[in-house]
């Protein structure tokens, strides 16, 4: 499968601090890569990072002409901003079909552009971003923290959202979570961050408990530091 | 000097509606903090280029325009430079502002830096405020769009590979054209109130961008009208009367916002 990003040596560093130490990985055509980490670990930094919004020592390299789609974590403005979905979306695309489409693809008609985006629950409006990013027909779709569990029962959950998505459009999907479980469904390549990479690989193969809590935990790092000595 | 203000009614009533409007227009933009930041204390910096200008005997909107669009530079330069909370930077471009316009003027000067005269603008002044107003309605109009993108979330802008400087400059420059307008109608100090408050009267009885985008440069007309009258009946200062009229809007739009 042709590889549609390639990272190589990435150092990110922002003010004086550095926020992503020494990462390289590849994704593939159709793959689901996740970033697993702790807060603060520098996930949202990374996506940022591949979007161009940051600068960085290293190498990012997407496949020519491959177009990216982005869902940030949250928009804090938009909750009470005074505009309509309809108008949300026409700041993207003038295309009304596309819109439409869009919103079906995410489970959503036609009706709905008319509601005001801050009418809209949280499981709807992450939808919603979703079907923004969706415009244009993206081949690569970035997701900051998609949440579980606000999804009402009898609806299909985000990720399995995701999963009709990745098959229907052909997606390749970089997601950031801290959801273990999300991890072991959903993705074919996980890397665990916390600045510097402790884990990458399939998860299966990665991810035990040793590596979580040097992920999460203390412990471990006062055993190693009194190891040391 | 009331008769000066007779001959030339007409022409400075439609100026003031066609800076009120487009001042409206510009506040609808303001919504997210980092703009109001911004915006707010840049007004100020009009006092010092007043102040300057009627200390050599210039046109107050030109002074207010250079102070206006070097300060715009400068609070950009620093935003982006200095490690400093923009509430500080604030704080020292005000109080340096207020310091050079109390130092350099005599008391009647000083009102008129403060809350404006709309005694000085005659016919010329007049055709060049409504143009000026114009240029500036037509470039904002162009940019509207990206800027309301920015406004909901520079991560999506970004994302979308606008150019973010561009667009936060091409505002910056309107704003610094409309408030060196202004300034004439309502000073210096209350110069924000002809962005802010029709903007915040819109916000409370809208809930799409569609009817936003109308009603806050209209609420800024409806300011500048009323404001212009009271001033014609009453002969109070017209600049306060101005900003008066947009609070009472504000005041009605709370009374019917919308859940």
């Amino acid at each position: 499968m042709e590889t549609i990003l390639k990272v190589e040596n990435l150092n990110v560093k922002l003010g004086n601090e550095l926020i992503i130490y020494n990462l390289s990985f590849e994704v593939k055509r159709g793959e689901v890569l996740t970033v697993l980490g702790p807060n603060g670990a520098g996930k949202t930094v990374l996506l940022k990072t591949l979007l161009g919004v940051f600068p960085f020592e290293g190498k990012i390299e997407w496949k020519k002409g491959v177009k990216i789609g982005y869902v940030p974590q949250r928009v804090p403005f938009v909750k009470d901003f005074p505009i309509s979905i309809e108008e949300f979306f026409k700041l993207k695309t003038k295309n009304e079909n596309e819109i439409k489409e869009a919103l079906e693809l995410v489970g959503f008609d036609k009706d709905f552009l008319k509601k005001n985006l801050g009418e809209v629950s949280s499981g709807q409006y992450q939808r919603i971003l979703v079907a923004w990013a969706l415009i244009g027909n993206p081949d690569v779709l970035l997701f900051d923290e998609p949440t579980t569990g606000i999804d009402i029962a009898g609806e299909e959950t985000i990720y399995q959202l995701l999963e009709r998505l990745k098959k229907e459009k052909k997606l390749t999907i970089i997601l950031v979570t801290h959801d273990l479980s999300v991890v072991f469904k959903f993705s074919d390549y996980v890397i665990c961050l916390n600045k510097c990479p402790i884990c990458q690989g399939g998860a299966k193969e990665v991810i035990n408990p040793e590596i979580l809590s040097k992920l999460y935990g203390q412990e471990i790092k006062f055993y190693e530091h009194h190891h040391n000595h | 000097m009331s008769t000066i203000i007779i001959t030339n009614f007409f022409p400075v009533l439609i100026s003031a509606v066609f800076v009120g409007g487009v001042a409206g227009y510009l506040g609808s933009l303001m919504l997210s903090k980092k703009m109001t930041i911004v915006v707010d204390p840049l007004s100020h910096l009009a006092l010092p280029g007043v102040a300057l200008a009627l200390i050599f005997g210039k046109d107050v909107s030109l002074g207010a325009f250079l102070f206006l669009f070097f300060g715009a530079i400068l609070i950009w330069v620093l935003e982006q430079k200095t490690k400093l909370p923009i509430e500080t930077i604030i704080a020292i471009l005000f109080s340096i502002s207020l310091a050079i316009t109390f130092l350099f003027l005599s008391e009647h000067e000083i009102e008129e830096a403060l809350v404006g005269d709309i005694s000085k603008i005659g016919k010329i002044g007049s055709l060049i405020t409504i143009l000026i107003s114009l240029f500036v309605l037509f470039l904002v109009r162009k940019i509207y769009p990206k800027l309301t993108l920015i406004s909901i979330s520079e991560d999506l802008a970004k994302a979308e590979k606008i150019d973010l400087k561009k667009y936060q400059f091409l505002y910056l420059l309107s704003i610094s054209a409309i408030v060196a307008l202004g300034v004439k109608f309502v000073g210096g100090l209350l110069v924000a109130g002809l962005t802010a408050l029709p903007a915040a009267s819109a916000k409370n009885l809208s809930k799409s961008l569609k009817v936003f985008k109308i009603l806050s440069p209209f609420f800024g007309v409806l300011a500048a009208l009323i404001g212009i009258f009271l001033f014609r009946i009453t002969n109070f200062p017209a600049g306060p009367l101005m900003i008066i009229s947009g609070f009472l809007i504000f005041l009605i739009s709370i009374i019917f916002k919308k859940g």
